[in-house]
């Protein structure tokens, strides 16, 4: 171990530039030890304690004093290393003297930042999801919550402070809104209109405001409530908020309601509402009866189809018509061979998977699913299908460490070719859904594995049906006509929408002659 | 109302999933997204509990009344008295020492080492092993500066014959004590005891303190603020760089102190004592900035941070609403700069209560002001700024009377927000010394800290139950 040092006569630099340079020096090839400092008599002995400093050295509080101890033929050209570094001159600041600023941590932060701010879209995990949205309220911001597994105190919660301040909350599990033009989470890109739609379904939101799009009209506000808020207990809060609003709201003249069946209560208090709102109302309560429904300026809607031609047909002035004519029966007559007799759906959209179980229990009896209509038809085994089978992809227990179907079509294409390969399924159904957040291209997704799934039937002596439809618009970053192309090509029989595609599949088994029978 | 909602331009806060925030810009709207962590180092339950006191009225005006008090307070000198006999209960036989309540036998090697020190200089024991037994005896009651209105660097030791500085708030009529700057190398804050540390605190006991007393009541009393506020523009933050409100205090000094009839002799040897010691000043600053503090503090409902303090071994907080209760957690190992010979292992960790300054929106807060200090960690002037920029973020304002050039003469900013903490999960920064973890060897490096976020989880919990309760 060798020492070495070096002064430099009327050289001052602070002593925290000398902390910095020393932890430097320290650095250098075969240094031990070193150290830069000025060297007043009191440095000097703390140099010789540590051991940097042998022999007596001449210098003075303005004479700065390199020293360092380590391998003896390294010594030179640390020094002179050490040397040049203190002569060089400071970095420029970093950016031009200007930093970037500190992205927001907090709603409060952001706050400070956006002063107009007027709505938070809170996605966190959602054990802390219901923290933020109180948070968010509390600060005087609506609430989209997009976060699931919310527990019904926190949402019944959240939902009376949010109406006790004149705030909304949509969801919790709220999937989809469009306000004031402008998609939010998993929404479609559909012209501005008059029709304005609150739903407790995410998919059932996006199928009625593409329906309405395609059909040439547009959207003025689409109200996402979370599926849970027609529960008895949270008592439709934010759908009565929504409908009000829209009620109250010049730009919006017809006005869609979409929910499962809520309880009964909290139908009839909807429902009186909505008789009331002074503008034509549509409501599909998916497998309510219609007569419970309709009233004055109250039409019910029995699929989400009927509630989008309903919708249009009223903002037209023309009154909605009783139950939409069928669609031309199946074109094609499927070249079925005996015991292929199963109709087997395979869903993205839990709404479009619960619609299609509603239409087809009627015709085909029980109809299993993973989220039954019916819950003595709830499938034991999720991944193997019995009988006529649909179902939701988009299922917690599906998803559970895997993004949604929507944006990962790998679980369904799976199931789709296992499905392919039993000798018993006639069709099968799908539903692919566009829009923002939902997967770039599903169809090139699609495509090769339905033509494979097809391909396999053939060469085992079967026909096998697979028919669906596209949720989207044609401005839809996916771009809904591109799609529909991709997948006709592919072999898919394609429906303007999901209701269609159900009776399309259900002709399939049934033999078209039975299709009136269909509801 | 939703409806006046349509009537708006949509601004949309982003939490959470970035791809929404891309887009809802995309469509053309107007989206921030914000930089979401787990708030509360991820307790679901105190995240639930900040969300119940995020701009909760009561809260809101109880912080006001809080900071307005620390804003108007006009920290002045008073005096220097003897700590026996001014600070507020203390005992015959009483030691304080610095962070937050510690027992003797968990204490770290520097402040035990300081606590033998001041048992010799009082007197209490002959030698360092009668001082020992008589401190592990439990036969000398310990108690932290905080609980009797003062503070003190590092070890912070007080015992009842040391002078203190006497500090009183103008305004509230609080007063605030600490003790003597000593220098620098082997110094009873850093745990030294030997007969020249002893000798050192007879000379300040004896020499100093009358000298300085007899200045000091001829110089009336000292606004502290503006002498602060005048260092800040010359390169200070008054916490870990004090060499202009020394000077400036020294300048302010030396005519009174010749206009008082002391020996010329021990007036020399003040001035030159104070002059060897660019932190002298540091002391001061402290007692200034406790009594602001104290001015906001007990405040029920206020969410406003009144000290932070470290023992060595605990960091400690204290809340305006949360009254005499400490939050404590594991004191951290300070990030900085060592002395030729020292590596982070020879460190105590974080020591004393001189984060004080960083409570009141001065050291890290102020570190625009203060270039010089961001080298501890090898930054950039600009670092400096984005420090204090980023304190903003979760303080409850700015003091106007600390004023930071660099950044176009915005006040400092101060008062800091337990919500914002735990919400942003930015630490306030502190700019400190760093002890050797043995008793005596004195400081070793200087750097920079940040206050652990634990402690201010736990005041977040703390005053939710509090508010609950007085619902």
């Amino acid at each position: 171990m060798a020492r070495a040092t070096k002064i430099l006569r009327n050289f001052y630099r602070d002593s925290v530039s000398l902390m910095q340079l020393s932890s430097t020096f320290a650095k250098l090839p075969g240094v031990e030890q070193a150290s830069a400092i000025m060297a007043s008599a009191n440095n000097i002995s703390l140099l010789k304690e540590a051991g940097l400093l042998g022999e007596t050295i001449e210098a003075g509080p303005n004479d700065l004093l390199i020293a360092l101890q380590g391998d003896d033929d390294a010594l030179a050209a640390a020094m002179a290393a050490a040397e040049s570094a203190l002569n060089q001159n400071p970095p420029p600041m970093s950016g031009n003297g200007k930093s970037a600023a500190m992205a927001p941590r907090s709603i409060e932060m952001g706050l400070g930042e956006m002063v107009g701010a007027n709505l938070a879209l809170i996605s966190t995990p959602g054990e802390y999801a219901a923290a933020e949205a109180f948070k968010a309220l509390r600060l005087g911001l609506n609430v989209m919550l997009f976060s699931d597994n919310i527990e019904l105190n926190d949402e019944i919660a959240l939902k009376r402070f949010a109406q006790a301040h004149d705030l909304i909350v949509m969801g919790p599990d709220c999937g989809t809104a469009i306000i004031n033009g402008i998609p939010l989470a998993f929404a479609n890109v559909v012209r501005r209109g008059e029709i304005g739609v609150v739903a407790a379904s995410g998919t059932g939101l996006q199928q009625v405001t593409c329906l309405i799009d395609r059909w040439g009209k547009g959207i003025s506000q689409a109200i996402g409530t979370g599926g849970h808020d027609l529960h008895k207990d949270v008592g439709g809060i934010s759908m009565l908020q929504g409908l009000k609003a829209l009620a109250a709201d010049q730009s919006t003249s017809v006005i869609v309601l979409i929910s499962k069946p809520p309880s009964p209560e909290v139908a009839e208090h909807v429902l009186d509402v909505a008789g009331g709102a002074g503008k034509p109302v549509v409501v599909n309560f998916l497998g309510a009866d219609p007569e419970g429904i309709r009233r004055p300026n109250v039409f019910a809607a029995r699929t989400l189809e009927d509630a989008a031609a309903a919708a249009v047909a009223l903002a037209d002035g023309r009154q909605p018509e009783e139950g939409r004519p069928e669609r031309p029966p199946f074109a094609m007559p499927p070249k079925l061979v005996p015991g292929q007799q199963y109709l087997r759906g395979l869903y993205s959209g839990g709404t479009f998977c619960y619609e299609a179980s509603l239409l087809l229990k009627k015709s085909l009896g029980p109809i299993y699913s993973n989220t039954p209509v019916d819950p003595e038809d709830r499938l034991d085994d999720v991944w193997t299908s019995l009988g006529h089978t649909v179902i939701d992809l988009g299922d917690d227990l599906f998803t559970r460490g895997r993004p949604h179907p929507m944006i990962d079509h790998r679980l369904r294409n799976e199931r789709i070719l296992k499905e392919a390969g039993d000798p018993e399924v006639a069709v099968i159904l799908l539903d692919v859904v566009l829009g923002y957040g939902s997967h770039p291209d599903p169809a090139s997704e699609m495509a090769p594995v339905i033509q494979r799934a097809k391909a396999l039937a053939d060469r085992a002596g079967r026909h096998l049906v697979v028919v669906g439809s596209v949720c989207g618009t044609s401005l839809d970053p996916q771009d809904l006509f591109k799609q529909e192309a991709a997948l006709r090509d592919a072999g898919v029989t394609l429906a303007e929408s999901n209701a269609q595609a159900v009776r399309l599949a259900a002709t399939v088994v049934l033999g078209p002659t039975t299709v009136g029978g269909m509801p | 109302m939703m409806q006046a909602l349509f009537q708006e331009k949509l601004q949309v806060l982003n939490v959470g999933l970035s791809s929404f925030a891309e887009s809802v810009a995309r469509a053309g709207g107007t989206v921030l997204q914000i930089d979401w962590a787990p708030p509360a180092q991820g307790h679901q339950t105190v995240c639930r509990e900040l969300a119940q006191l995020v701009n909760l009225p009561a809260v809101e005006e109880a912080n006001q009344k809080a900071f307005d008090a620390y804003l108007s307070a006009q920290p002045v000198l008073r005096g220097i008295g003897i700590a026996g006999k001014v600070l507020p209960n203390m005992a015959e036989r009483m030691i304080l020492h610095g962070g937050p309540p510690i027992a003797w036998e968990n204490m770290c090697g520097p402040m035990q080492g300081a606590i033998v020190g001041a048992i010799l200089y009082e007197g209490w024991a002959k030698n360092t092993t009668g001082a020992w037994a008589l401190a592990s005896g439990g036969e000398v009651v310990l108690e932290p500066c905080h609980h009797h209105a003062a503070v003190g660097p590092m070890a912070g030791v007080i015992s009842p014959s040391m002078p203190v500085w006497m500090v009183v708030d103008a305004t509230h009529g609080n007063q605030a004590f600490s003790n003597f700057n000593e220098g620098i190398g082997r110094v009873l804050r850093f745990g030294a005891n030997s007969p020249d540390v002893i000798d050192r605190l007879k000379w300040i006991e004896k020499v100093l303190g009358p000298t300085l007393r007899a200045g000091v009541e001829t110089l009336g009393e000292l606004d502290l603020k503006t002498l602060m506020a005048q260092a800040l523009h010359m390169g200070d933050e008054v916490h870990n760089r004090n060499v202009a409100a020394s000077s400036l205090f020294l300048k302010r000094l030396i005519s009174a102190l010749l206009k008082t009839d002391t020996p010329s002799a021990d007036i020399a040897a003040a001035v030159d004592f104070i002059a060897g010691n660019d932190h002298f000043f540091l002391n001061l600053s402290m007692t200034a900035c406790k009594a602001m503090l104290d001015a906001a503090h007990g405040v029920p409902g206020s969410s406003m941070v009144t000290a932070m303090a470290r023992n060595g071994v605990e960091f400690g907080i204290r809340v305006s609403g949360a009254g005499d209760q400490w939050f404590t957690t594991r004191a951290p190992v300070v990030d900085g700069l060592f002395f030729p010979g020292y590596t982070t292992a020879d460190a105590a960790p974080d020591l004393g209560d001189s984060a004080i300054t960083e409570t009141a929106g001065l050291g890290g807060f102020a570190m625009a002001a203060s270039p010089a200090i961001i080298k501890f960690v090898g930054g950039t002037p600009q670092d400096a700024i984005d420090n204090t920029t980023a304190m903003a973020h979760i303080t409850l304002g700015r003091n106007g009377a600390f004023t930071l050039p660099a950044m176009n003469f915005a006040g400092s900013p101060a008062g800091i927000d337990i919500r914002k903490v735990v919400d942003t999960g930015i630490q306030p920064i502190i700019n400190t010394g760093i002890a050797h973890r043995e008793a005596g060897v004195g400081q070793i490096g200087a750097g920079i800290t940040r206050a652990p976020l634990a402690c201010f989880t736990q005041a977040v919990s703390a005053l939710a139950t509090a508010m609950r309760g007085s619902q």
